[in-house]
């Protein structure tokens, strides 16, 4: 029988003096990016109580459960200490809503870390963000379970959670004027959105607890700002242009501060094997998911479009970095016809 | 004339109700072309224009001649007719008259003639009581969305040629992954035009 050449076994790395020392490693960032979540993840256990950590575990959990019986089963070098299947599993949970039945993280670290990783070839290769494929598939599949929102209650005891609709799930039924109905007058809302005293997933409510992760990580150099800020800004202009019954009437703060837009653009988009390296493809990439984004909250079928609109973007990331190739140092440029001959 | 609608119909027939992501038609081309960009960018080229040819040619042989000799339940035989006759046609002139055009985009023409997309286009045109631009305009977003979906795909699958796919899913097997988990994404698009 033929054995088949994988990259793996040429693992023989030769590269160009000067070589300098660093202990910036996979692990290392993977766990800074993990640590970066934690103050979503307090918020989310203060709002959300005992049941949404539970499921948070549970996600974590079997994400790396998974990863290590796929490894261990395909007779692969076990890597679950690398940290990319912990924050795999940790966004996950943090994008659930916080009552969902507890086969639900199950299925859906399955499908994030066994379907969209490991059969891509592992990290590094996967062509989708792994945690957003997992959240789309159970979305798609229990989209009742999947929809339920419970009222924050910010009591670590009650278990008996009120269900309510989410901010955005109020904006395209029923309009702005339901909304400030429920919050009073704007800075109410306003402020309310910014704790993240408010319905939706179990981590993306507090936009200021995901904030100060995300500016952390911009901080120690693990993220730059083009993805982040171009999301948002874009999302902003467009929410402001045609958010509101006019052009230019539009409310660009609310549509910030709600839903999952904070964590997908400071999480989610930038994560680096979904993302184009090259820093303008990332302004591309940064825009265009901001752009999908409002179109399938103001236009299209869906409340949120954050997830869906990161993951149509991840399908053209190969494209995004072919096209912003950067030119090699030193080449000279052959004329088309010269290199045909 | 309504660009408005015109506009609508295009975005709905490339995103929203894009054949491969949503109606799973034109596979064996899709997975036979998009190993490599190359062809797929060649594919993309001839198919849209040979889909808007032949749709705009089936809508009037059903207007004009189907119509008014009541033969409309031949439908499907006549389009396939016309389809498979433009193919071969343009196959010889292109051959005579263009070697250069023929030897880039030649060899994708015999693909085209039994694409199933080539044939729903028409079909899905008439039962749905498009005018003659409506069709064009209905035709060149099918082609466009099919040719969007063919340079995705190849992308992506160059981008894995050297990633450490298990044995068993190599090929064949793994583009019906990517292309389940494409079509994941692209239900974000649902309900975003209602024609």
């Amino acid at each position: 029988m033929d054995t088949v050449r994988t990259p793996k076994e040429q693992q023989l790395i030769i590269s160009a003096s000067p070589h300098i020392r660093s202990d910036e490693s996979t692990g290392r960032i993977m766990w800074t990016v993990s640590a970066a979540l934690l103050p979503a993840t307090i918020m989310a256990a203060y709002y959300f109580g005992p049941y949404a950590i539970f499921l948070i575990a549970l996600t974590v959990v079997s994400a790396v459960g998974f990863e290590y019986l796929y490894q261990r089963g395909m007779n692969k070098e076990v890597t679950v200490t690398d940290g990319s299947a912990v924050l795999t599993g940790l966004l996950l949970g943090l994008n659930l809503p916080p009552t969902v039945p507890f086969y639900i993280p199950l299925v859906g670290s399955a499908v994030a870390v066994v379907l969209t990783k490991q059969l891509f070839g592992g990290l590094g290769f996967n062509v989708f963000n792994p945690a957003l494929i997992g959240r789309a598939f159970l979305l798609i599949s229990f989209p009742k379970l999947m929809t339920i929102y419970a009222e924050p209650t910010a009591q670590f005891v009650s278990m008996d959670a009120k269900t309510a609709a989410t901010p955005l799930g109020i904006l395209k039924l029923d309009g702005i004027g339901k909304l400030m109905e429920v919050y009073g007058d704007q800075m109410t809302m306003y402020s309310q959105l910014l704790i993240g005293n408010c319905a939706g997933s179990i981590g993306e409510t507090s936009a200021i607890a995901i904030l100060i992760g995300g500016l952390f990580l911009m901080f120690r150099g693990y993220i730059s700002w083009h993805i982040p800020v171009s999301f948002l800004g874009s999302a902003a202009v467009l929410a402001w242009i045609f958010g509101g019954k006019g052009f230019f009437t539009g409310d660009p703060i609310l549509h910030l501060l709600s839903g999952g837009l904070m964590l997908g653009a400071f999480f989610m988009a930038t994560d680096y094997v979904t993302s184009p390296s090259v820093k303008k493809g990332q302004l591309v990439f940064g825009v265009g998911c901001g752009f999908l984004t409002m179109l399938i909250r103001l236009k299209g079928g869906y409340p949120e479009g954050v997830m869906f609109a990161i993951l149509i973007m991840n399908c053209f990331t190969p494209i995004i970095d072919r096209s912003f190739k950067s030119e090699v140092f030193g080449a000279v440029k052959v004329k088309k016809e010269a290199a045909k001959q | 004339m309504d660009f408005g609608k015109l506009f609508e119909l295009v975005v709905s027939s490339s995103l929203v109700n894009n054949y491969v992501f949503t109606m799973f038609l034109g596979l064996c081309i899709f997975f036979g072309v998009t190993k490599k960009m190359e062809t797929s960018i060649g594919m993309s080229i001839t198919f849209t224009t040979v889909m808007m040819i032949s749709a705009a040619l089936s809508w009037i042989v059903y207007k004009f001649i189907m119509v008014p000799l009541n033969i409309e339940f031949l439908l499907i035989i006549v389009f396939i007719g016309i389809v498979a006759g433009l193919v071969q046609g343009s196959d010889t002139v292109m051959r005579k008259l263009a070697p250069d055009l023929y030897n880039k985009l030649g060899i994708y023409l015999a693909l085209i003639s039994t694409n199933c997309i080539i044939l729903a286009v028409p079909l899905q045109s008439v039962g749905n009581k498009y005018n003659f631009i409506e069709t064009i305009a209905f035709a060149f977003g099918s082609g466009l969305g099919f040719s969007l979906a063919m340079i995705i795909m190849a992308s992506i699958r160059e981008k894995l040629e050297l990633a450490d796919v298990p044995v068993p899913f190599r090929g064949l097997p793994m583009a019906f992954v990517i292309t389940g988990l494409i079509a994941l994404a692209f239900t974000g698009f649902s309900g975003l035009i209602t024609l």
